[in-house]
């Protein structure tokens, strides 16, 4: 038999069994669907977090003062006094290789205010590079200058609410506000940023980074921010840190080095195993849909005992039998496939129309996987009745109306 | 061409063991026209699908063309019911789903053949056997005697040597019924052996031989 007449005629089968055929259709496009959504939706939230760590900045190392954690060797008898990270160590590793740019940070709360109207918020003392590394983008004026990091200027950049806040909508370039008990020029606005990691950066205040150790009244920095020169120097940079730091401080390895995509892959990790978890539970549903398959297969052999009969006896081969019937429910399982697969699509644009700010996008990979695991189980489950067919006796099966 | 020595076959029915056929001896040359007799549960339709093969005897050889048949495997079998041997039924056994030309193509298509022959094919037996303007009807838009038709061109449409016939008329009124034997037996004119069961004595008579059956045995 040519392949082309199995096909037509395992599919004017499936045509004249609607009843039969239109339950199994939905059977596996659930399946299929509900596998597609799920995998999209888990790489979907993975990728949200990528973009969120992103928007830190990339190739983003982190030093902190102090350490979080122990290697081993007995605790220090007389307690070791941490040592603060200062100017000086951030100025430090501007010269390292494999650093393209260090932001030295300071952060503190002071009341900020214009007028009447005074609001405390969160001061950021950082230097020009922090808007590079953080993609800060500013809507009105310009960021803090480019000028050397140790001395202090009384300029200021306003986050986006607190400007309005303050000003509502007049223009604030060149006016004077209040941080604490000194004075600083707006220079510029930030663009409206939104919530990144728990930060608000529409309500701070960034100034330079020696006024805010000023206006703090220390010489300790907050963290330092370290931009890498590419993804492969960030581990050579990260070792780079750690001895610079170490022997200004006298040999003590006190301080902690976050990297960016250390985080990232943790983070990747965990909603690679999430996805996959979700992913393997909607597959229940197909392997639910495969067994469906087997049983509506298994009746249809049954109803079609006598056809089976005449197959055979004008000189069809079991195999050709076990041919005809595997044909039958494959075509079945990838049309509820192509079915499913149409209805996730449906599905997730109807998600990203409801949910804007999520990202959501189809994935591929899930699609293939669906649809040859859907294919696959068509097939598995179609043999057993296949083969009932296959089976039959003819003159049996011939010898009932 | 046929040749069946000491053919036995056993069914179980629950704890015993019936008789269907016992110590069946015969020979049948081509282009007989053969009618197996006798009341029901006598062993006929048994004898029939042992020589379609439909069936396979515990006991004895079956020679066909001088090939021990009996001793094929399945598929052989198949193969052999393929291209030697045309069945039609008393419930005609048409696909329900097939269109009267679809169900005539159908051993073609079984046997892989081109489609373009089949259509040609296909086109000859629908005016052979006057359903021309029938062909793209469903078997269940059908009469009997067209659907009996139908199942006749099936049969031969691989032009095999030899037509078993189970009961053809019994499900047909008489002229459909006469209709049908008609045709049966212009195709063993032209050369075609047919065997056919019935328990009707006045088409039994029509044949040129008739074997009569009681008790799985063929009374001389």
């Amino acid at each position: 038999m040519q392949s082309q007449d199995i096909f037509r005629f395992s599919g004017k089968a499936i045509i004249s069994y609607r009843f039969r055929t239109v339950l199994m259709l939905i059977a596996m496009a659930i399946g299929v669907a509900s596998v597609v959504l799920l995998i999209s939706l888990g790489e979907s939230a993975r990728r949200y977090i990528t973009n969120q760590f992103s928007s830190l900045g990339t190739n983003l190392i982190i030093v902190l003062p102090g350490r979080s954690e122990t290697v081993g060797g007995p605790p220090p008898l007389l307690g070791a006094t941490p040592r603060d990270l200062t100017l000086d160590d951030a100025m430090a590793l501007q010269r390292l290789a494999g650093v393209a740019c260090v932001s030295p940070i300071v952060v503190g709360s002071a009341p900020v205010s214009r007028k009447q109207l005074e609001r405390e918020v969160l001061v950021v003392g950082a230097t020009a590079d922090l808007a590079t590394m953080r993609k800060l983008e500013v809507s009105q004026g310009s960021f803090l200058p480019r000028t050397d990091p140790s001395r202090g200027s009384a300029v200021c950049v306003l986050g986006s609410k607190l400007k309005v806040e303050l000003f509502g909508n007049n223009n604030p370039l060149g006016q004077r506000v209040r941080i604490g008990d000194r004075r600083f020029r707006v220079i510029g606005v930030l663009s409206p940023m939104g919530v990144s990691l728990g930060d608000d950066i529409d309500e701070t205040v960034t100034i330079p980074v020696a006024s805010a150790q000023a206006l703090f009244n220390t010489a300790s920095l907050f963290r330092i921010l370290v931009e890498a020169t590419g993804s492969e120097a960030i581990a050579k940079a990260k070792e780079n840190i750690r001895t610079t730091i170490s022997q200004r401080h006298e040999g003590e390895d006190d301080i902690t080095v976050i990297t960016q995509d250390a985080i990232l892959a943790t983070f990747d990790r965990i909603f690679r195993a999430l996805t996959l978890a979700v992913g393997g539970i909607a597959a229940i549903s197909l392997v639910v849909a495969g067994i469906m398959i087997m049983n509506v297969m298994l009746v249809a052999v049954s109803n079609r005992r006598t056809e089976v009969g005449l197959l055979k006896a004008l000189g069809a081969p079991r195999s050709q039998i076990m041919r005809i019937f595997l044909t039958e429910s494959a075509l079945l399982s990838v049309t509820g496939a192509l079915l499913g697969l149409l209805v996730a699509i449906l599905g997730l644009q109807l998600l990203s129309f409801l949910l804007p700010n999520f990202p959501i996008q189809p994935v591929p990979w899930a699609a293939l996987l669906a649809f040859t695991v859907a294919l696959a189980t068509g097939l598995l489950f179609g043999v057993l009745p296949a083969r009932t067919a296959a089976r039959l006796a003819a003159a049996e099966a011939l010898a009932r109306r | 061409m046929i040749s069946l020595q000491d053919i036995e076959r056993i069914f179980p029915v629950g704890d015993e063991e019936v008789h269907a056929l016992r110590a069946i001896n015969m020979t049948i040359t081509a282009g007989e026209y053969i009618a197996i007799m006798g009341p029901s549960g006598s062993g006929k339709s048994t004898l029939l699908n042992i020589l379609g093969l439909l069936d396979q005897p515990n006991q004895g050889t079956y020679l066909l063309d001088q090939e021990k048949v009996s001793e094929l495997d399945e598929d052989q079998q198949a193969e052999v019911r393929r291209h030697k041997i045309g069945f039609v039924f008393q419930f005609f056994h048409l696909v329900p789903r097939l269109t009267a030309a679809e169900n005539i193509e159908l051993p073609m298509t079984l046997a892989g053949i081109d489609s373009a022959e089949r259509k040609e094919r296909v086109a000859v037996a629908l005016a052979d056997f006057s359903l021309t303007n029938r062909g793209g009807h469903r078997a269940d838009q059908l009469s009997g005697g067209q659907r009996q038709r139908v199942a006749i061109a099936r049969a031969i449409i691989m032009e095999p040597k030899m037509i078993l016939a189970d009961e053809p008329t019994g499900n047909l009124d008489r002229a459909a019924g006469y209709e049908v034997i008609e045709i049966l037996e212009t195709l063993n004119s032209n050369g075609m052996t047919v065997i056919m069961v019935t328990h009707d004595p006045e088409l039994g008579l029509r044949a040129r031989r008739c074997i009569q059956m009681v008790d799985g045995r063929i009374i001389p």
